[in-house]
């Protein structure tokens, strides 16, 4: 094979591709996102369908605060990454544990909210077409997000053993796109459930 | 694969034992040897499937046959077509293009061999629970059913009231974990493809089988997820009393139809685009030409990508949509046979003028345009909704898709088994038994399929166990039958092939074919690290530069 002339030398240096742990990011997320839509379908296509039950409107309260806590978790997550690009780890550590702390923030208020729901409401999962769809979507939401802090707590215990520098920012870069997919499907799940649904 | 016995003056060095060579084959993630592990996987459950399609004809030799009864015949076809969509068509269409891939750009593997042996392991584990159910599953009729609801699993027909017990279950397990696995595999070829090319290899010098896995594995990434996301749904229903499918509560079944259709008809695509890729490397080669069109292929197979999208709901025809749906489902059905007949037209125009040499894998490739030429037509046919509602749920239905699935994509396997095994394995195999195969199977494929049409046009409907006599059906039914036989005896030829000629067959060098693309510029089978220094293309037939230094393609790209 090194029989084959190089026609182009200066082929070799200039030879960039894209990197290949964004590419494969944005492929689960796009994967991911198809998963989303299809429940987002069925959330629309069932709304005010169901016989019986609670309707959003008597029970659904717009978690403001919780959206907020979500949302800022992705400015901190971002600001951490661009930090630690720069090696300033003390200063990464520091907003990724807000990161962390904003993200656990949420699904707490997601577990409250579910707590009031079926105890108070009495709505569950088998109790209506609401109930069905309302859970599935924002569970599967939820879900996520669990899993994204896992990812994160990861990194946050081998940051705090030293062992996060410069040479991972790549990584975190990587992690850091799966948190804004995630923040940006509850927006549409927001805007679905709490906005157009009722 | 390469021989581990070493001499060296006076001492030897023995072979590793075959538990040590077991756990290299469990542990790897080489992706030449995920590769041929697919494939293997993939050629086994499509025997097993095809004894389940024998079961099925037998039972359907001649009317009121009692070979089986009505409960094992569900399962026989439930389990038909589950094992030869999710577990032996995908799994060989996957191991080719894992194996193939990073040969053809230049790689020295895919961009993530860990993930890659995952995919393979949890695709594997998925087929194998699958088959545990006949053991494992309880349903109405007692301990050890396999799935008997069709490979569409339609509702209500799942709800935990029609569907008790855990046959469904399996089913719905098994392809959901055997569809993460596709999916990382997607991701894998995607980013393989856009990452780590070799230098000079531009996309537009790419081969087409690189470009159309990435169309393909693109596809994968949006077309099984919307199934995934259904059986989620259903999981729902019947374990956690869910209502997404269940008419009681509001719900509509036809949601499920939808959805699964979403899946389904891209992923006929899915399967279909890698043969596409198969051909596009073979016919070339054997017609001594290069590919017809090589920008315009792309284009098409791009195209056929996205409208794949957008036809689904011609499965569902007879559901009662609006005429307006029907319409539009009828019009893009319709349209996606433009771009699908412009690649025929291609490949024809490949051939045309050029010095064809007929061995074993070009005659499969003319089998496949020949074949996949009439099902598009009969498909054409079904687009039109008013004729669909006379032919749906009939045997013209199972006869048309036949003939895409076998006629199209089994040939087009064979094709590629044959064009690539003296590459895997380093040996050729026999022509003599590669021709016996062919025509074996071609007569038994076309006495089959093409007489299907016939009992479907007479009205003879699909899924049932067995049939009136005096119907018109009898005798069509027979022969069908005993063209699967026929089929059954030319694939125990052709694994009789694999395995003579991978102990007998003459030895291959590096480019027994005289072809191209950069996987034939290695030996036979290539190295662990596949190239020894990272090669630099200037065109798209890098191999016929180096052998015509005095008239390479570079020139005129």
């Amino acid at each position: 094979m090194s029989a084959i002339a190089n026609p182009f030398p200066q082929a070799s240096a200039s030879w960039r591709l894209p990197d290949r742990g964004k590419i494969a990011m944005s492929c689960l997320i796009l994967a991911e996102s198809a998963i989303f839509t299809i429940f987002v379908v069925a959330y629309l296509f069932y709304v005010g369908k169901s016989l019986s039950g609670p309707t959003p409107r008597d029970v659904l309260e717009t978690p403001i605060f919780y959206t907020i806590c979500l949302l800022s978790s992705s400015l901190t997550i971002h600001l951490a990454a661009k930090l630690l690009v720069r090696d300033k780890v003390g200063s990464f550590l520091f907003l990724w544990l807000l990161t962390f702390a904003l993200g656990g923030l949420f699904l707490y208020g997601t577990g409250k909210e579910w707590h009031k729901l079926i105890y108070v409401d009495g709505l569950t999962i088998s109790t209506n077409l609401f109930g069905t769809t309302y859970y599935s979507l924002v569970g599967l939401h939820a879900f996520h997000v669990t899993v994204g802090l896992f990812m994160i707590l990861i990194v946050a215990i081998c940051a705090l053993a030293g062992r996060v520098g410069v040479e991972q920012a790549h990584r975190v870069e990587v992690l850091s796109m799966y948190w804004h997919f995630v923040d940006v499907v509850w927006v549409v799940v927001f805007t679905v459930v709490y906005v157009v649904g009722r | 694969m390469s021989s581990n016995v070493i001499t060296v003056s006076g001492m030897q060095i023995e072979e590793r034992p075959w538990l040590d060579a077991l756990q290299r084959w469990l542990t790897t993630v080489d992706h030449k040897r995920l590769g041929i592990l697919y494939i293997a996987y993939g050629l086994s459950f499509l025997l097993v499937a095809g004894v389940e399609a024998v079961i099925i004809r037998i039972q359907l030799m001649r009317p009121h046959n009692n070979f089986v009864s009505p409960q094992v015949f569900n399962r026989m076809f439930t389990m038909h077509s589950t094992t030869m969509v999710f577990f032996a068509a995908m799994p060989i269409l996957f191991g080719f293009s894992n194996y193939l891939v990073p040969l053809m750009i230049g790689a020295r593997d895919m961009a993530f061999p860990r993930l890659n042996a995952f995919s393979f392991w949890l695709s594997a584990l998925g087929g194998l629970l699958l088959y545990f159910s006949f053991i494992g599953g309880s349903g109405l009729y007692g301990a050890g059913s396999a799935p008997d609801v069709g490979w569409w699993a339609y509702a209500p027909l799942t709800a935990r009231a029609f569907s008790p017990g855990h046959s469904t279950d399996y089913w719905t397990l098994s392809v959901l974990v055997s569809g993460f696995g596709t999916v990382g595999t997607g991701i894998n070829i995607i980013a393989t493809i856009l990452c780590m090319r070799c230098p000079g290899m531009t996309l537009n010098r790419m081969p087409l089988l690189a470009w159309l896995n990435l169309v393909m594995a693109g596809m994968v990434l949006i077309a099984i997820t919307p199934l995934s996301a259904a059986q989620i749904m259903l999981l729902v229903d019947r374990y956690l009393g869910g209502h997404f499918f269940d008419a009681q509560a509001g719900g509509a079944p036809v949601l499920w139809m939808h959805f699964f259709w979403i899946f389904g008809h891209p992923e006929v695509y899915i399967l279909i685009i890698p043969c596409f890729a198969f051909m596009s490397e073979i016919i070339p080669v054997f017609s001594r030409k290069p590919i017809f069109g090589y920008p315009v292929m792309v284009a098409a197979t791009v195209c056929i990508g996205f409208i794949s999208m957008s036809v689904w709901a011609h499965h569902m025809f007879t559901v009662g949509m609006s005429s307006y749906a029907n319409s539009f489902f009828t019009f893009t059905t319709m349209v996606i046979g433009v771009p699908t007949g412009i690649k025929i037209f291609n490949w024809l125009g490949t051939m045309w003028g050029g010095r064809l040499q007929f061995k074993v894998p070009m005659l499969f490739c003319i089998g496949f345009l020949f074949q996949f030429l009439i099902a598009g037509l009969t498909g054409i046919m079904l687009a039109c909704a008013a004729f669909g509602w006379q032919l749906s749920l009939s045997y013209f239905v199972v006869a048309h898709f036949h003939y895409t699935l076998v006629g199209g994509v089994v040939f087009a396997i064979f094709a590629a088994i044959y064009y690539w095994y003296p590459k895997m394995t380093g040996r050729m195999t026999s022509e003599r038994l590669g021709k016996w195969h062919f025509w074996l199977f071609l007569i038994g494929f076309h006495l089959t399929f093409d007489l299907m049409h016939f009992p479907g046009m007479l009205g003879m409907p699909r899924r049932i166990y067995t049939y009136e006599p005096g119907r018109g059906w009898d005798m069509f039914n027979f022969l069908i039958s005993i063209g699967a036989f026929i089929q059954a005896i030319a694939v125990l030829v052709f694994v009789a092939n694999l395995v003579i000629s991978y102990f007998k067959g003459d030895k291959a060098g590096n480019d027994p074919w005289d072809a191209w693309t950069l996987e034939w510029s290695v030996s036979s089978p290539p190295p662990e690290y596949n190239f020894a220094s990272i090669p630099t293309v200037a065109s798209r037939r890098p191999l016929w530069d180096l052998k015509h230094p005095e008239d390479p393609d570079s020139r005129y790209e």
